[in-house]
């Protein structure tokens, strides 16, 4: 194994005190030293401060504020896995909690987050009155529900398929709670959690951009980024300053990608549970050198024995609880009254909801927002279903060769993770200039994010199509349809159904900023459900962004098992081909 | 019921007296699986719990550890009663259980941290189990670099490095491969007899015979459903044990003897032979067709020539024990043979389907499934009674979960699906989990 050789090698001390490696190692640390003290500064002045520095629509005012951009996004990253931590060991190991937290999280999941936004800048804004500090934690926050919910069931999933004998060893060997967190429930769920982690820092770049310019009622708030750099180039009209953003959001995500996930993966590769050496470990030149540069070694090791040393520590709770208090909270008259106050909770927040919605919206604008939801529903089936048409023979082709796949791959998920709501203003101009129907042409915007997700998960499960299959259906001559719906189709369809259900999520969530655009001056609105909690946002009608959130929560929920799940647990049980 | 016999005049470790364990099925219905279970490991000896899958054997294991309580009846560890894992008693599993992320030293090293042993006094004690195991140059290897057998030298290492009075072992040779398992099991039971293990016993579960005897100053052997301690057998030979020499061979006869003789096993075996009718709420093994077949015309051959002794014929055919049992067994209660004092012999059915061609076989198949699988008999009638001639799975899962676990019927359902669709009785569209007449397809 390589982790192993290399640290045999630097400890060999024949070798240079300082090699090359060490020189690009220290230009690389203390860069990013550098580049992060003065991207944090600025976040506790006051926001009339801030506002007097306008956007600069310069080229060169790019790579600090991509930089501003991306601590946003780490700094919701870290958030995310906090919470993950913490909610889903609660609901993994209580009972009652998961009775609870699980179908919690799974609502949180189908919430369109941008709908959110309004709610959280307000609070956030009370929280540190006039300071940039609560706006830009309003906007971490909008990225943070864009990457939680799914590193969470992930985490939550792994602790509940933990293996059973690792398990017994952790018990038998009487490791404490803590030891048992850190040895056995983290590093099992390491590599879904770095996996989740991904997906959703492809998400999230949307959401920042959306999150970095936003306005509620008449305030309007700006924070140096990339997303309020995009948003000033719409209200200027300037289309160069577009193009520019579109180059510097490509950097960033090749950077980060380079320098923050390859890594990662790579190094999670250890954690994989199967103990057999499977197909050759994913690499990173950058984890390659954090392991051969002295430089490195000398920062980290200190630190990895540290973190090492207290995931070693017995801490356990000081105190057991008394027997009897213990089991009379285990008994089942407790399960009762803990259902019962679950009901009350429950029927207490329904009639919130209910009176808050009630004082603005009457029963009549109820059904004419589900109508608008069944425009955007008709919206998102319709786009689906077209990028399907478009990508799945397309990603059948690229993954039946694995040297296209190979150079595909890559691209088709760094497609993903671009946030397409900075090409929109192509789109707008477009439209504008061609006059065309915003109700029909808007729409593409919504899947131009997220169409890529069926592409690279096509590309996957047609790569990983057997072999002997493939060969098979060549020597018994299957050509044309016979071939496409006997034995490619249903092969790529659970990873199809992934994809697709991916991006019929995000393009829900997309609808909220595709609805409505503009360009300068000239605003396009399409009819549906996104439109409506835009202009609500807009117009800080707080009733209303509830009601257009709540029903499109429904639609989401309802078009997912309805749909989705089905597909899904048919593609689990009759489609699975190991 | 036998009580323990004092095997050495060490100090009892642990008492287990009267154990039951069952699960819930539903409210007031529960599946045993161990059945007034009482035995006592002293210091000093190797005790082996010898049975066939599903005796409840690492179920008892568990129980003896404190993974899991039992139900009930009484546990004792140094005269204590066991609440909870107890300390001084580590366990080696068969999967190996090492932690893929962990090196071979942080692997031996994790039951050490969990006492807080400082980092030198881990270090040191570590370093000296892995050397003492035979891995010494490995300890910065992870598992997965690792073949089977070292992967398991891990597990003991990490098991002697607490130094526990009683180490358990569950199969622990089970995943190996014949030689790599005979190599580890004699370099465990050199360093035991040479005294250089640093516990003071071993409980192993095991379903090897031939291993019980090599290794165990005690066999427990245990029936199956639920499990009870059938027979406790004393094997005093002196180490080394030879596998070849008469003494042991005759161990080990007698042991199949016993463990074949399925109405009152473990007693001594009668002549003649017992029968067995299936009743419907008789648990199948998952036994195919293939398989049956193939035994009945290795059987059928020189050099058995239609009579075959059990361990005999488990060698030739590269089979444990407790592979070739259930084979046996499935074949007794189709009436293709008869297994009687360790001896398998074929029967005039047996014999005619050997030489018949594929689809007389079926037919002969389907006239003993009929006759003898009584489950098999009643689904058939329940589908020759309805007007539509189909039924649909759980009409007949939820009638075998009153008589055995969810787990153990749907293995019993996918057999008999299996049976019925060679011998054509009746067949079973796995989409809408239908059975139906074969006539209708």
């Amino acid at each position: 194994m390589f982790f192993q050789s290399a640290a045999r090698k630097t400890s060999d001390p024949r070798r240079a005190l300082v090699s090359p490696f060490d020189l690009f190692a220290f230009v690389l640390v203390f860069g990013v030293f550098a580049l992060f003290t003065q991207g944090t500064q600025d976040t506790l002045i006051p926001i009339a401060d801030m506002e007097k520095v306008p956007i600069s629509l310069s080229p060169w005012a790019l790579p600090e504020y991509a930089l501003r951009t991306t601590l946003r996004m780490l700094a919701a990253m870290l958030a995310s896995l906090v919470f993950t931590f913490v909610y889903g060991a609660l609901a993994a190991k209580s009972r009652r909690a998961e009775m609870v937290l699980v179908p919690v999280l799974d609502i949180l999941q189908s919430v369109p987050v941008l709908g959110f936004l309004s709610f959280t800048v307000l609070f956030f804004m009370n929280l540190f009155p006039g300071k940039v500090i609560g706006v830009e934690m309003a906007a971490v926050f909008a990225i943070f529900t864009s990457q939680a919910w799914n590193m969470t069931f992930s985490f939550y999933q792994s602790l509940k398929t933990l293996p059973r004998d690792l398990e017994e060893v952790s018990r038998s060997f009487r490791l404490t709670g803590w030891q048992r967190f850190w040895r056995l429930e983290v590093p099992f769920s390491m590599p879904g959690l770095v996996w989740n982690a991904m997906m959703s820092m492809s998400g999230g770049w949307f959401f920042v951009v959306a999150s970095e310019a936003i306005s509620v009622g008449n305030t309007t708030i700006t924070l140096p980024g990339i997303g309020a750099y995009v948003s000033t180039a719409i209200a200027e009209q300037n289309l160069a300053a577009v193009a520019w953003s579109v180059v510097a959001m490509l950097a960033v995500i090749l950077i980060y990608d380079q320098l923050l996930f390859r890594p990662l993966v790579a190094w999670a590769d250890r954690f994989r549970f199967e103990q057999s050496a499977g197909g050759p470990p994913p690499q990173s030149w950058v984890l390659d050198l954090v392991k051969r540069a002295h430089l490195f070694r000398w920062v980290l090791s200190p630190l990895g024995a540290l973190f090492r040393g207290l995931a070693r520590m017995p801490l356990r709770a000081p105190v057991g609880l008394p027997r009897p208090v213990s089991s009379a909270w285990a008994s089942r008259p407790m399960d009762g009254i803990w259902t019962a106050a679950i009901i009350a909770v429950a029927l207490y927040g329904l009639w919130l909801i209910v009176s808050f919605v009630a004082t603005e919206v009457a029963l009549r604008e109820v059904l004419h927002v589900l109508w608008l939801g069944f425009l955007t529903l008709i919206r998102v089936a319709v786009l689906i279903a077209l990028a399907s048409l478009v990508w799945v023979p397309v990603g059948v082709w690229i993954g039946l060769r694995p040297k296209v796949a190979n150079a595909m791959q890559p691209v088709a998920q760094f497609l993903a993770a671009f946030p397409a709501n900075i090409v929109f203003p192509f789109a707008v101009v477009a439209i504008v200039r061609l006059d065309l129907n915003p109700d029909i042409w808007l729409s593409p915007l919504m899947v131009l994010g997220t169409q890529w997700y069926i592409l690279f998960n096509v590309i996957a499960g047609a790569s990983a199509f057997p072999n002997d299959m493939k060969e098979a259906a060549r020597s018994f001559h299957l050509k044309g349809a016979q071939w496409w719906f006997k034995v490619i189709l249903p092969g790529v369809f659970p990873y199809y159904v992934t994809g697709a259900l991916t991006a019929s999520g995000g393009s829900w969530n997309a609808s909220i900023v595709a609805e409505v655009a503009s360009w300068g001056t000239t605003t396009l609105h399409a009819e549906g459900l996104g439109a409506y909690i835009a202009d609500a946002t807009t117009a800080a009608d707080y009733p209303r962004i509830t009601l257009g959130i709540a029903i499109m929560s429904l639609y989401v929920i309802a078009f997912n098992r309805t749909l989705w799940r089905p597909l899904f647990t048919f593609a689990a049980r009759r489609l699975r081909l190991d | 019921m036998l009580e323990t016999r004092s095997a050495g005049a060490g100090t009892p470790l642990v008492e287990v007296s009267h154990v039951v364990q069952s699960f819930r099925k539903s409210d007031n219905n529960r599946y045993l699986v161990l059945d007034d279970v009482s035995l006592t490991i002293r210091e000093g000896e190797i005790v082996g719990l010898l049975g066939r899958s599903g005796s409840g054997k690492s179920t008892l294991l568990r129980i003896i550890s404190g993974l899991v309580p039992p139900y009930a009846g009484d546990v004792r560890w140094l005269g204590e009663p066991v609440t909870g894992p107890c300390k001084g008693l580590s366990m080696v599993f068969q999967t190996f259980a090492l932690f893929p992320w962990l090196t071979v030293q942080q692997n031996v090293e994790i039951g050490l941290e969990a006492l807080g042993v400082d980092a030198a006094e881990r270090l040191r004690r570590a370093e000296e189990a892995i050397d003492l195991i035979g891995l010494g140059g490995f300890e910065n290897a992870y598992p997965k670099e690792l073949s089977g057998g070292m992967r398991q030298r891990v597990g003991f290492a990490r098991a002697l490095v607490v130094h526990p009075r009683l180490m358990l072992m569950d199969e622990p040779f089970s995943a190996l491969d014949v030689l790599t398992a005979e190599t580890l099991r004699t370099d465990i039971i050199d360093l035991w007899t040479e005294g250089r293990l640093p516990i003071k016993s071993i409980l192993i579960v095991t379903h090897n015979i031939e291993e019980a005897v090599l290794m165990c100053d005690r066999v427990m052997i245990f029936s199956s459903n639920p499990g009870r301690v059938a027979y406790e057998m004393p094997i005093t030979l002196a180490h080394p044990r030879d596998r070849l020499a008469p003494e042991f061979r005759a161990l080990v006869e007698d042991i199949y003897a016993r463990m074949t003789n399925r109405d009152a096993p473990g007693a001594a075996p009668s002549p003649g032979g017992q029968r067995t009718e299936a009743g419907i709420a008789t648990a199948l093994e998952p036994v195919t067709t293939n398989i049956m077949a193939g035994l009945l015309e290795e059987l059928a051959d020189a050099p058995y020539d239609g009579r075959a002794d059990l361990p005999a014929l488990a060698d030739s055919l590269n089979l444990s024990g407790d592979a070739l049992f259930p084979i046996a067994e499935t074949l007794q209660m189709l009436r293709f043979a008869e297994v009687t004092q360790g001896d398998i012999i074929l029967t005039p059915e047996g014999r005619a389907f050997v030489q018949a061609d594929v689809e007389p076989r079926k037919a002969q198949f389907a006239k003993q499934l009929l006759a003898h699988v009584a489950l098999a008999a009643h689904i058939r009638r329940v589908l020759d009674e309805r007007p539509s001639h189909k039924a649909p799975y759980f009409r007949f899962s939820e009638e075998l979960e009153d008589h055995m676990s969810e787990e153990f019927a749907e293995r019993t359902l996918r057999t008999v699906i299996a049976w019925g669709r060679y011998g054509e009785v009746f067949s079973y569209d796995e989409k809408t989990q239908q059975f139906s007449l074969e006539e209708e397809d």
